[in-house]
């Protein structure tokens, strides 16, 4: 028993765990964040298409109301398509994936401080 | 019999149960009024027999009940701050009718009010409504700044002020149109993937497969449809309170 080698395993286990550690909360945090990602696509993506039917549809309500052919509608599909774009960036920029916000937490506080 | 095992929409049928008219209008009730009766029932008997105790080391049902208190209160604290206290029973009820309605409708045989639009569309409407008179009863004529993005030049005003104010409109569009598009992608897929299990015989095991997954998928979706709807009506009302 004594001849074997000292426990050569402590820093050996703790080099092996430093290795291991940040690919399993890696894993661990992907499987987690799958629902709320697909969530937040999903999100993204009926923003971008409300926005667009509602600037149509006020469009054609535009042109119904003072026939001004098809104009109201055209201009107003191209108003949508932006606010559309607006909203999902301001989705996503909520997220902390926006250019200039230091993730949620941060832009939180940030907001919270502006706004009291 | 096999025709009718393939019709997946046909559990979004509304049935009258009391036919009745006023007028014109049709004020029968249905089986979505029935479901949301229910809930509502379902929702009271919850709260008021979990709170019947008043234990001070609260039970097992009494702790659910004060798991969604909390839960809606920390929500609320979280995104609109103290000053969002007064609206918790709105935005409670909104939940708990929400969450229940979802969750009902995964019962077999149930009916899920929440996969029809006009009664999504209906509640996001009130929320927009609401959200949009305690902004001007807050701010007064102050709160048509929140349609005039700050630090933009004079001229790009004509652009972004319709464009604020188009994205402002698309709030009640897009709230509603989440919450009914989940429940009803979710419950048709759900009804598909039975009628393979059907059709295909032994080889049937692989969709009943799927649609336990589905299932389990169902339930999270149920409950997080519900918490998005609520936490959106939280971030509405924020933006309403505090302008930016």
């Amino acid at each position: 028993m004594a001849t074997e080698p000292p426990p050569p395993s402590l820093d050996e286990l703790e080099r092996r765990l430093k290795q291991a550690r940040p690919e399993q909360v890696g894993a661990g945090a992907d499987a987690a964040d799958r629902p709320r990602a697909m969530g937040m696509a999903f999100r993204v993506s009926v923003e971008l298409v409300s926005a667009l039917a509602v600037g149509v549809g006020l469009g054609w309500l535009i042109d119904y109301g003072l026939g001004t052919g098809p104009w109201g509608m055209v201009v107003m599909f191209f108003f949508g398509a932006a606010a559309g774009m607006l909203n999902v960036y301001r989705v996503v920029e909520g997220l902390g994936f926006g250019r200039w916000s230091k993730g949620p937490a941060a832009t939180k506080e940030e907001d919270r401080g502006e706004r009291g | 019999m096999a025709e009718k095992a393939i019709d997946p929409l046909h559990q979004f049928e509304i049935v009258r149960l009391i036919p009745a008219k006023i007028g014109n209008l049709d004020v029968s009730f249905t089986n979505a009024s029935l479901w949301m009766v229910i809930a509502i029932a379902a929702v009271t008997v919850f709260l008021i027999g979990g709170m019947r105790q008043r234990a001070l080391v609260p039970g097992r049902w009494q702790s659910m009940a004060e798991l969604s208190y909390e839960f809606i209160a920390g929500m609320i604290q979280d995104n609109v701050g103290s000053s969002g206290k007064k609206f918790f029973p709105f935005i409670f009820t909104l939940f708990m009718f929400i969450l229940f309605g979802n969750m009902m409708g995964m019962v077999p045989y149930s009916f899920t009010f929440t996969s029809h639009i006009i009664v999504t569309f209906a509640m996001a409407f009130v929320v927009f409504i609401g959200v949009t008179i305690v902004g001007f009863v807050m701010h007064g004529a102050h709160f048509l700044s929140f349609f005039v993005p700050k630090g933009v030049p004079k001229i790009m005003l004509l652009l972004m002020v319709p464009i604020e104010v188009l994205s402002y409109l698309t709030r009640p569009v897009s709230l509603s149109i989440r919450l009914f598009a989940n429940m009803m992608a979710g419950h048709t897929m759900l009804k598909v993937f039975a009628a393979f299990t059907v059709m295909l015989g032994i080889f049937g095991v692989a969709p009943l497969a799927i649609n336990v997954a589905l299932t389990g998928f169902e339930f999270l979706v149920a409950f997080l449809q519900a918490y998005v709807f609520t936490v959106l009506t939280c971030i509405y009302l924020n933006d309403a309170i505090h302008l930016h």
